[in-house]
């Protein structure tokens, strides 16, 4: 069947939300724990109406893609100086390799202190959570570019330039693509955590907010809106590896 | 042209299982030595072809040849310069595909050629070179969408693209069917007719040499030394059936390499 991959996801939503009614019909659930899926349409469309859900994706978004974008832009860079150059990679492999397991909500507190509140701070934490997974699967990436390739570069008399434009940077593309899509999930999972501390706005702080008002059918709009954005972002990362100049990457090996 | 001479060839590397024993790295003696001591000469315009058993150092050789790795001791000449980098004037065709995958084979086979300013000969000559291995209608096929044996060719067209004055090829039909392999065999042979560059091949398969060789080379096991060099001089075409001498000094490799084709 041709559209399997579009009606089967569609079925399996159904079912989740049959059974998400039944719970909430017959289980022993007061509303304001668990609000009805209808409950939770209505307060969508409520959310949706008084432009609320709008302005906070918004939000949300405009901070992914910029601290997402300055860690793509300054990590792939870094991870192929790390991966071609072997000083380099002594010198700053082990602290990519020590700052990389904090968690990037363990720099809350000084992300807070250094760019007080607002948009610079989460941007700063969504940086963090992205520019070290870019950095170390550029450079590993980098590493293990098959030796055969150099060798035809210096077989040709490839410049230092051609090395890089003609070699590295496409031999790396399908697991730089792959490694966006890991990315851009961990930056959207930061982004929530961030927003419910240090800014007033965006879907972290829609949720916060609506827990504090008790209004968990907000809170599960909220959620919602998450995911289906993340499955959106993953979407648009998976078209990005269809170039067919990249399909080698998934034939071959 | 080109004349390469190898003095006194030699390299061995470094054995990585002592290291990770935590051993002394000193005792060169004790290195893994791969090539011991090679002498050999090649003329302008020869096509020689090496046999030895596997693991024995023949791509190593070759890799040396082309300037990728630099020997222990001793050195290549290529036309009385000692052989320090890689260079465009000899060109290498890789055991496992050199081809650049995210290239198509008219970029692969344009590599070669890239420096030419006048364009309209530049796509004369990608063309012809594509034409001859007969893979025009593929300029624009990455090397993921051909058969192994279209990826041989079109790394031959790339090679040959460049006009250099020597070709060295690593086992260029290994892992081909009958029918390709005997093709690729003579298409090889007739580009060396045609053009006359010095061509260097290692082969596994000792018909191949008798056959296409204006010399065969036997290289012994590790470490490897030559073990016999022999001239051919019969014409073309050229088969086995018709030269005794040919088919005795098959038996006489056989023997040498320790195996016997009749079984
Ligand atoms: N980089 C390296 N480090 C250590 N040992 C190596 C290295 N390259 C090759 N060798 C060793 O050198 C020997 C010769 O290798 P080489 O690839 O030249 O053999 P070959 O004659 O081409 O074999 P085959 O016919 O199987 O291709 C092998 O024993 C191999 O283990
Ligand atoms: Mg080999």
């Amino acid at each position: 069947m041709p559209h399997k991959r579009i009606i089967y996801p569609l079925v399996t939503f159904f079912f989740i939300i049959i059974l998400w009614e039944l719970v909430t019909r017959f289980g022993d659930i007061s509303s304001n724990n668990f609000p009805k899926p209808i409950e939770v349409l209505i307060s969508t469309e409520e959310l949706i109406v008084n432009g609320k859900l709008l302005k906070n994706t918004v939000a949300s978004l405009f901070r992914v893609s910029i601290g997402f974008s300055l860690a793509v832009l300054l990590g792939v860079p870094l991870g192929i100086i790390l991966g071609r150059l072997e000083n380099a990679k002594f010198l700053f492999n082990p602290l990519v390799q020590f700052l990389r397991p904090i968690s990037p909500l363990a720099w809350i507190p000084l992300a807070m202190l250094w760019f007080g509140i607002g948009d610079p701070p989460a941007i700063f934490l969504i940086f963090l959570a992205s520019f070290f997974p870019m950095v170390v699967s550029t450079s590993v990436a980098v590493e293990s570019i098959r030796p055969t390739f150099f060798q035809v570069a210096a077989n040709f008399n490839f410049s230092r330039y051609e090395v890089l434009t003609k070699i590295v940077i496409p031999a790396i593309t399908p697991q730089v693509i792959t490694a966006l899509r890991m990315t851009i999930a961990i930056a959207w999972l930061v982004v929530v955590a961030a927003e419910m501390i240090a800014v007033q706005s965006g879907l972290g702080y829609l949720i916060l907010d609506s827990r504090n008002a008790l209004r968990m059918d907000y809170v599960m709009v909220g959620m919602i809106a998450i995911g289906i954005i993340g499955l959106l972002l993953d979407f648009i990362m998976r078209k990005l590896g269809n170039i067919e100049s990249t399909a080698w990457g998934r034939l071959t090996k | 042209m080109s004349h390469i001479q190898i003095k006194n060839l030699k390299k061995s590397y470094i054995d990585q299982r002592r290291i990770a024993r935590g051993e002394e790295k000193s005792f060169k003696n004790q290195d893994i030595v791969v090539l011991n001591d090679i002498n050999l000469e090649f003329q302008d315009g020869e096509m020689v072809c090496i046999l030895g058993p596997s693991g024995c150092g023949k791509s190593t050789m070759l890799r040396m040849i082309a300037g990728f790795e630099k020997p222990t001791s001793g050195h290549v000449l290529i036309n009385g310069e000692v052989v320090s980098q890689p260079r465009a004037d000899s060109i290498f065709v890789f055991q496992h595909s050199g081809l650049l995958p995210w290239m198509t084979v008219w970029e692969n086979v344009e590599l070669g050629v890239r420096h030419l300013e006048d364009t309209e000969k530049k796509h004369k000559i990608i063309q012809d070179y594509i034409n001859m291995v007969e893979l025009g209608n593929f300029e624009n096929h990455y090397p993921h969408q051909l058969s192994g044996g279209m990826l041989r060719r079109a790394e031959l067209a790339r090679a040959l693209a460049v006009n250099p004055d020597t070709l060295i090829m690593d086992e260029p039909f290994s892992g081909l069917d009958f029918l390709t392999h005997m093709k690729m065999r003579e298409e090889v042979v007739n580009m060396h007719e045609f053009i006359k560059k010095t061509t260097l091949v290692v082969t596994h398969d000792i018909d191949d040499a008798l056959i296409m060789g204006d010399r065969v080379i036997v290289m012994s096991g590790r470490p490897s030394q030559v073990k016999l060099e022999r001239k051919l001089s019969f014409g073309r075409p050229r088969d086995l059936g018709s030269h005794p001498e040919l088919r005795e000094l098959r038996d006489e490799i056989f023997f040498m390499l320790g195996v016997s084709y009749a079984v």
